[in-house]
């Protein structure tokens, strides 16, 4: 895991305190892998979010 | 001046009229104190114009994204460097959506569409997408696809489309700076076509765009000339990439005063707790806005965000003894 998945920023620099905390409510944006985009689709009960290059997390 | 709020209210108890615009602002205005009482009247007054059930309702996004509209508040935006990527939903996972909140015990299924207006795709997929669902799910079918012409209307009507959802969003006053690419008139112009098909008419918006407190109860106003079956109240949850970003969210006390006065505007409308909720007013503030003139929620999550899960806000309608409506009641 080398980049956040809410702000796509790298793990290592600065602080995602706020991102994990909004994460609650949101799904995953960015690849943790190579913080592309990702095709994210939510549903009442659920969500995917899927990665060109890494596939479904 | 707060008995005259009070008295005011308590006529909208007895008449089922709601507020006019001075006594929609007093509500808003409402010093803290007197935000319980308010609330207690509200409440009674959906109680007795609306009756104890609650319509439970489950949305989902058809197509997400890339939309070429400029509502500054929205992430779905092409226009913004919101990280929320286009993508459509295929029709298994539609129907995936509506039995997911069929399982919740819920009468309604809004498939919304983040367009301008639906083109011939989008029809085809929303026609398939309603065959679909019809074949696996016993379910009232509700769609929000943006600006649509007198065909598209009649096309939904002859799909057994009920309702249609489309928002103001905000005051007259406001919405030119909120949203460059359309008006509030394009709006309201396909909100009468809605009317007159006999498609139920749900038209709400968003508090917290950084409208005043006046232009709120303006919007108050314009939904009661309205007269909407359904007003989904959303409170913003400011969305990264877009231009509303770094507006604030709504104190919790005045999104209780929004609701306490939109009640008491529309004292018979279905008043639906819709986005923003779980982070304007906590885990707390569903109960406190069932029990100030809520009478409908939107349970799961929404198009983008997640919301808390539905099981909470259905121990929560048990222990407040509000029954989910049923499908019988809501055909
Ligand atoms: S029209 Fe709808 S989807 Fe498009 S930007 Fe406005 S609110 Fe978002
Ligand atoms: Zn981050
Ligand atoms: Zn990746």
């Amino acid at each position: 895991m080398s980049f956040c998945d809410r702000c796509g920023g790298p793990v290592g620099e600065g602080d995602h305190t706020a991102c994990l905390a909004a994460r609650q409510l949101e799904p995953p944006r960015f690849c943790p892998h190579c913080r592309r985009r990702m095709k994210v689709q939510v549903l009442p009960a659920g969500w995917h979010a899927t990665c060109v290059e890494h596939g479904t997390l | 001046m707060s008995e005259r709020i009070m008295a005011a209210a308590e006529r909208v108890l007895e008449t089922g009229v709601g507020l006019d615009e001075a006594g929609v602002l007093a509500v808003l205005r409402a010093p803290d104190e007197q935000l319980t009482p308010l609330l207690e009247v509200a409440h009674r007054v959906r109680m007795r114009w609306c009756g104890p059930e609650v319509e439970v309702e489950g949305i989902v996004s058809l197509k997400t994204g890339g939309c070429p509209e400029d509502c500054h508040f929205c992430s779905q935006s092409g226009l913004f460097a919101s990280p929320v990527r286009a993508v459509w939903l295929d029709i298994p996972s539609l129907v995936e959506a509506a039995k997911q909140t069929a399982a919740t015990g819920a009468t309604e299924f809004c498939i919304v569409a983040a367009v301008r207006g639906p083109d011939a795709r989008l029809m085809a997929q929303l026609r398939d997408g309603v065959a679909a669902i019809r074949e696996a799910v016993d379910i009232n079918i509700a769609a929000s696809l943006g600006m649509l012409t007198q065909e598209q209307v009649d096309e939904l009507v002859a799909l057994g489309v009920h309702r249609y959802n489309h928002n103001l969003e905000t005051a007259r006053s406001h919405f030119p700076l909120v949203v460059s690419t359309h008006t509030w008139d394009e709006r309201w112009d396909t909100l009468r076509m809605v009317r007159e098909s006999g498609m139920e008419v749900c038209c709400g918006g968003i508090l917290g765009l950084g409208e005043t407190v006046e232009q709120r109860a303006e919007f108050a106003i314009q939904l009661q000339e309205l007269d909407p079956h359904e007003v989904p109240l959303n409170f913003l949850n400011p969305r990264p990439g877009t231009p509303l970003a770094e507006q604030p969210v709504l104190a919790p006390k005045d999104a209780l005063r929004a609701i306490a006065a939109f009640r008491l505007a529309l004292p018979r409308t279905i008043l639906r707790y819709a986005g923003g909720r779980e982070i304007t007013l906590g885990d707390l503030g569903t109960r406190e806005g069932l029990l100030g003139g809520v009478n409908a929620v939107i349970v799961g999550n929404y198009l983008t965000t997640l919301g808390r899960p539905a099981t909470a806000d259905l121990e929560l309608l048990a222990d407040l003894k509000m029954p989910v409506k049923a499908l019988s009641a809501a055909l």
